[in-house]
């Protein structure tokens, strides 16, 4: 997995709670069998005018001008503000697969649904959670200001305003070393495999009805 | 004497391999439900790293989110649908299973209700799936949950996940169902009460009299609407109606082994005097048939109800969220939920699409039409096992006689990857589990409701309650 250390990104503020997973990326671009490409349809339904399928050729759609991330002034924003319960719905990966392939490295909101949550980490990208003040104030400060960047220091913890004004964030601490060095999850349980195959032994000797 | 544990905690406890100091910890998977959408990376994933799947016997696989619902012999018209199917026959070829039921096998259906019905959902086993309402299966005292195709990639790998424990969240309901109020209605009710976040960060277990008699087809479509709540798994103790339920399925146990088990899984209830992080109470008495009017399940009303003011709504940001989902909803505040007209009837999904859901819709069109200005009325079996009982029962003569469309099994129109869908503007009533905007077809409406509502919607052309349609 790629790791994540620090980021100085542009912000695009996304002013919705309870964004879902089909509306990060509508179900019929989940039929691909590939990891990437899906960041031409992140928000499909509202960022373009017409209805996307998979292989059109999206740079010749036409854009909805209302939705936000299609103003000119967050092209190449990394990082996605966001309200309450981001991500709620489906497991889909394709969800953090499209922002990340879209350019977001770090979402800022005040929840994430558990799952999506999971499955951000997985790849590389670092949901944070801050409290509804702060979060409320960054949205007010972004609109107000065209350009408008925040640091993420993972290492200490904190989101840090253009002013020096620092927030500090929770995160696992497990999940933190995992970004911070990039490790592949699968590579470290199975360091653990025969604490696994003692377990799945006297589990089967348990409940062998469990293992047919 | 040992302390009184929760459900969830004797089911975690069970399943812990390690433990890390930070209380991060290894779970093990004891059935692994794989589909076709959220597995070919994984598989891919795998190969590539020149790593073999753990324990195979752990899977069960099947064809259900791209699948089509008629003509059959035609096979799969969609290029990119039939490839994700035939990458998962290629990949469970390879790899072997448990139980594989491909495209067409009498046994097919969506992967939420072929677990259950093939006795490979035992209480007391940890289950997962890359699929969000895999909480399903703690309507049997599993520890069941959705998950990514990276945490796929690892269970193949590993038969393990990385996890810290949830907290527990008890939801107490009393007393008695009013006549025409179903699972379905509960659990919407439940989501209304909660919000699709109240259930963040929890394993939920569902609890008390209103829930203990509801049968095991009430109690899957109350934990397959956890997810809803946002909480990953739901959960209900084991009692006779589990058991029994269980009995002579293929893949549970039989005869004295069958009577073991038994002994065991009548423990995996919540001890007396179990500590909870939080409760809420609600009572059964009180609850309504359900519709949800907005583009999230929480926004819910009684049949009898009116749809909302945003106005009325003190947050700022969730008086946005209504105003929004009213717009795209094309509905005013203060319609009354009887006036509004649907398009379309959906009667399926891993919710509703069981073999009782199925009479319960059926025993609303019995005798009666679909209204004309309803387009289409779909019912689509859970799986092929459901299928052929209705049919036995003669269920899909009264759908077909009133109208309906009697269907092969599948996700359908749930959501919508199929050809099955809501073009822009139309409205449904729907017996699935999520109403967000564009989720059963781009500009589509989505009003959740229990089966019986949604053959009365399809009858009258409008929401109706049972007792009212002529």
């Amino acid at each position: 997995m790629r790791a994540f250390t620090t980021l100085d990104g542009l912000v695009a503020p996304l002013d919705r709670a309870n964004v879902d997973t089909d509306a990060i990326i509508p179900k019929q671009f989940l039929k691909s069998i590939q990891r990437s490409g899906f960041g031409p349809n992140l928000f499909d339904e509202w960022r373009y005018l017409d209805h996307g399928e998979p292989g059109m050729d999206n740079s010749v759609r036409k854009l909805n001008p209302d939705f936000v991330l299609n103003q000119p002034r967050y092209t190449g924003a990394q990082i996605l503000l966001t309200r309450d319960n981001f991500g709620c719905g489906s497991s889909r990966e394709h969800a953090p697969w499209a922002l990340d392939d879209y350019g977001f490295r770090a979402l800022i909101g005040t929840s994430y649904a558990d799952i999506f949550f999971n499955n951000c980490f997985k790849n590389g990208v670092l949901p944070i959670c801050l409290p509804a003040d702060v979060v409320d104030r960054l949205f007010a400060t972004c609109l107000a200001n065209e350009g408008y960047r925040l640091k993420i220091d993972l290492a200490a913890q904190q989101v840090i305003e253009s002013d020096g004004t620092a927030h500090r964030f929770d995160v696992d601490g497990f999940r933190k070393e995992c970004l911070l060095n990039g490790w592949d999850e699968i590579g470290l349980t199975l360091r653990h495999a025969d604490e696994i195959s003692a377990f799945e032994a006297s589990r089967k000797a348990a409940h062998p009805y469990y293992f047919r | 004497m040992q302390q009184a544990q929760t459900l969830y905690e004797k089911l975690w406890f069970s399943h812990v391999v390690r433990q890390d100091a930070d209380g991060t910890a290894l779970i093990y998977i004891d059935r692994h439900l794989v589909h076709e959408v959220t597995s070919p990376q994984a598989f891919e994933g795998l190969k590539l790293a020149g790593r073999k799947p753990w324990r195979v016997s752990s899977i069960v696989a099947t064809a259900d989110h791209n699948t089509p619902t008629d003509h059959w012999e035609e096979g799969i018209k969609d290029p990119i649908s039939r490839q994700q199917v035939e990458t998962l026959d290629a990949n469970i070829r390879e790899v072997g299973s448990l139980a594989y039921f491909p495209f067409k096998d009498e046994r097919q259906g969506i992967v939420h209700v072929i677990g259950p019905e093939n006795g490979a959902t035992l209480p007391g086993m940890t289950v997962v799936c890359g699929d969000s309402h895999t909480s399903t299966h703690g309507a049997f005292a599993c520890l069941a949950h959705g998950i990514g195709t990276s945490e796929v990639e690892h269970v193949l790998a590993t038969q393990c996940l990385m996890q810290k424990k949830s907290k527990t969240l008890l939801i107490q309901v009393d007393g008695d169902l009013a006549p025409g109020v179903t699972a379905k209605d509960v659990v919407l009710a439940i989501i209304g009460r909660i919000g699709t976040a109240g259930g963040t960060g929890y394993a939920l277990e569902f609890g008390g009299s209103a829930i203990r008699g509801l049968s095991m087809e009430g109690r899957m479509t109350i934990c397959n609407m956890a997810i809803e709540a946002g909480a990953r798994a739901g959960l209900i103790a084991v009692d006779e109606t589990t058991i029994d339920y269980l009995k002579g399925r293929p893949y549970a146990p039989a005869g004295d082994e069958f009577e073991r088990a038994a002994v065991y899984w009548r423990t995996l209830i919540s001890d007396a005097g179990a500590k909870y992080d939080k409760v809420v109470q609600m009572d059964a008495a009180a609850i309504r048939p359900q519709v949800t009017w907005g583009t999230s399940p929480e926004m819910v009303s009684d049949i009898s109800g009116v749809v909302p003011d945003p106005a009325a709504e003190k947050d700022p940001v969730k008086r946005e969220g209504m105003t929004r989902a009213l717009a795209y909803m094309g509905l005013e505040a203060g319609m009354p939920i009887k006036r509004i007209p649907v398009d379309r009837v959906f009667i399926g999904s891993c919710t509703n699409s069981r073999i009782e859901d199925l009479r319960a819709a059926a025993a609303v069109a019995k005798g009666r039409q679909k209204a004309d200005s309803v387009k289409q009325v779909l019912v689509v079996p859970g799986s092929g096992l459901v299928k052929r009982q209705a049919e036995s029962e003669g269920l899909d003569k009264v759908f077909v006689a009133a109208g309906f469309e009697w269907r092969e099994p599948g996700c359908s129109m749930c959501l919508a990857m199929n050809a099955d869908r809501l073009e822009s503007g139309e409205r449904c009533a729907s017996t699935s589990n999520r109403n967000f905007e564009g989720r059963q077809g781009a500009g589509g409406r989505t009003h959740l409701v229990s089966p019986a509502l949604a053959a009365a919607a399809a009858i009258a052309g409008h929401f109706a309650d049972v007792a009212e349609l002529n």
